[in-house]
């Protein structure tokens, strides 16, 4: 395995409210080597969003370290802190809001070299044609505007964008769920061959377990704004630990009539994330919470090499 | 064929509706037949734009007008015509015979109301009763859908996503409807949350004997849900079937391109095969087959002919001139366990 390109360590970022303090991401800890791409799933309120962003420091955190290619990205100085943005880029969910509606296709793309200011006007041009050849957009809507375009297009002008300064590391979050699935499938086509192409390194973000599977090398589940349970991709899939893992891969609908599958229903909804009580945040839910889980915080544990939990209950339930 | 006929609750023939903008006259529903049995589930699967929520708009006569209208075609429900039923009548049936639950709950709630005068109201409209029975009635329909019935007096922005949606079927169960069209009723939700509904709708369907017209796009929701399914692409049906035929003889490449560009969430991850291509505009629909330009078995009479949809198997009917000559073959859908 390669080096870790990004190493993040007991990330905080806390929210003020009028309600109190909303924990968003809470010490979530992980590192992605190079070239791969780390799979984040849970459920809308669960921080996912705000980790990307936290990661890219566009938030600032409330407590913990961001190593990128070395550099602790939280520390360095505003003037660093842009050089080093030009390799960490993301993608956004909406191609309808991300993009701006007065500005052309060839605009949108040429803006973040402009802003770095390396590169002449005629290299720029020369640049956008590349981009959208790569992106595969057709040269003749280099002077469309966003509204002219479907939403496949879009997501595929701020792949674009993003791809512009030569990045090495790109935040996607929900890049294709606002897509249909035959659009989806042609972006995420598009994602794996850029990824293999340039070597890029990818978190992913998701609600969707299946486009997570496909994509991703290792995946994250989060659940208010903890994780807990990470491993590589296919193993989540054939062997989830944590009962909520195991309760949301149930949940997914199977297109094969003759897949029949035992569906946990999980109780209830997610809880607040402000001022959360002590205890394992998804006990109330949970089907095996002890006593031990309404009191005591959970640990990220190993359980099989490369593979944390955070669970009290996970030999019992698994009989290991 | 002649006793399912007599069984048929709703039969739709020849829909054509169409929408006249300032650019052009788009062809949203083309010659489109549809039946549903009593107590069965039918599934309309396509992507945006294919022309599923116009059907199930012109089901409820609610397509817009102007700039909607509907120019063709007739809609039977228990043997009465839709279409010729005046407004005043439609209105009867509308929460009565035939009930609408839409894709967003956050919107299609009254905020300023609570939620039990809203599910009150449904029944007060169409039932004869008094005030105080028509509140028992919501109240025993709010815990048929799992929500605690002392939360009657509470407004819509006091409960989550999941909770709206079952305020929305409660509404629309209230007064125990023949039909119910969902649209696409849990794409706003999140997976676990999704289950839960899907499951409560089905209790709920079987109790009470519905039949339902189910709008979406995703394949494995059809897969659990529903009993037929009719494939829509750009205002056609392409493909219909029992759940069966579609996912055991998949045989039009459209429905063949839908499943190769589902990511498999039990089988091993392999490469995506996405169709190539674009939905056409609607304005502008190719003079043959409306899927001919994104077709791999397309031919020159492709471009030039309408195939119509024909029988292939009793119960099966695909429009696509490859599958009647046999080029294209029938693929079954089949996820690998691990």
């Amino acid at each position: 395995m390669s080096k870790p390109l990004l190493e993040v360590q007991d990330l905080k970022k806390y929210f003020k409210t009028a309600k109190g303090q909303l924990h968003a991401v809470d010490g979530v800890s992980f590192s992605i080597p190079e070239g791969q791409t780390l799979g984040v799933v849970g459920e809308s309120g669960c921080g996912k969003s705000t980790l990307g962003r936290v990661v890219l420091h566009l938030l600032d955190n409330t407590g913990g370290k961001i190593f990128f290619d070395g550099e602790d990205i939280t520390q360095v100085s505003r003037k660093k802190l842009m050089e080093l943005r030009n390799q960490m880029q993301i993608i956004f969910q909406d191609p309808f809001s991300s993009l701006n509606p007065r500005m052309t296709v060839s605009q949108t793309i040429a803006e973040p070299m402009q802003i770095q200011g390396k590169l002449s006007k005629e290299e720029i041009n020369k640049r956008v044609l590349e981009l959208m050849d790569t992106a595969g957009i057709a040269r003749r809507l280099e002077n469309a505007y966003p509204h002219e375009l479907d939403g496949g297009r879009r997501q595929r002008i701020g792949i674009a964008r993003a791809l512009a300064l030569n990045p090495k590391f790109i935040v996607c979050d929900e890049p294709v769920s606002a897509l249909d699935v035959s659009i989806q499938a042609q972006v995420l086509n598009l994602m794996l061959d850029l990824q293999e192409s340039m070597g890029l390194t990818y978190i992913f973000i998701t609600h969707d377990l299946s486009v997570v599977k496909y994509i991703s090398h290792e995946i994250m589940v989060m659940y208010l704004g903890q994780m807990v349970e990470k491993c590589e991709s296919k193993k989540l899939f054939q062997s989830p630990l944590h009962p909520y893992t195991k309760a949301l891969l149930s949940a997914v609908p199977v297109a094969d009539i003759h897949h029949k599958k035992q569906r946990i229903l999980l109780k209830g909804e997610l809880t607040s994330p402000i001022n959360p009580k002590p205890g394992c945040r998804f006990a109330k839910r949970c089907i095996h919470a002890k006593e031990e889980c309404f009191r005591k915080q959970p640990e990220l544990r190993e359980i099989y090499p490369g593979h944390v939990v955070a669970c009290h209950c996970v030999e019992e339930i698994n009989q290991i | 064929m002649e006793q399912r006929e007599n069984e048929n609750l709703l039969s739709v023939r020849n829909l054509e509706i169409s929408y006249e903008t300032d650019s052009g006259k788009v062809y949203a529903v083309n010659n489109v037949d549809l039946d549903l049995c009593r107590g069965e589930t039918l599934g309309l699967v396509g992507e945006t734009g294919a022309g599923k929520t116009t059907i199930s708009l012109g089901i409820m006569g609610l397509v817009p007008n102007p700039p909607g209208k509907i120019r063709n075609g007739e809609i039977f429900l228990e043997g009465q015509d839709l279409l010729k039923t005046s407004e005043h009548e439609m209105r009867k049936i509308r929460g009565k015979k035939i009930s609408m639950i839409f894709q967003d709950p956050m919107t299609s709630l009254n905020p300023i109301d609570t939620v039990g005068e809203q599910i009150a109201e449904v029944i007060l409209l169409h039932e004869k009763c008094s005030r105080a029975e028509a509140h028992r009635k919501a109240i025993d329909m709010m815990e048929m859908v799992g929500i605690p019935g002392e939360r009657f007096g509470e407004y819509p922005h006091q409960f989550s996503g999941g909770m709206k949606q079952r305020i929305v079927i409660a509404i629309a169960l209230a007064c125990q409807p023949e039909l119910l069209i969902a649209d696409e009723p849990t794409t706003a939700l999140d997976v676990t949350i999704q289950a839960q509904v899907l499951e409560m709708m089905d209790g709920l369907k079987k109790k009470l004997g519905t039949s339902m017209i189910l709008i979406t796009h995703d394949l494995g929701i059809v897969a659990e849900t529903c009993d037929r399914v009719a494939i829509i692409y750009a205002g056609e049906i392409v493909e219909t079937g029992t759940v069966e035929h579609i996912f055991d003889f998949t045989m039009h490449p459209y429905t063949k391109g839908l499943f190769g560009s589902l990511p498999s969430v039990a089988g091993e991850a392999k490469r995506l095969t996405p169709i190539p291509g674009m939905m056409p505009n609607p304005m502008e629909l190719p003079k043959g087959c409306k899927f001919a330009p994104r077709c791999q078995y397309k031919t020159a009479r492709c471009e030039e002919e309408q195939p119509v949809l024909a029988e292939m198997t009793p119960g099966h009917l695909v429009r696509c001139f490859a599958v009647q000559d046999g080029t294209c073959q029938p693929e079954r859908q089949k996820e690998e366990e691990l």
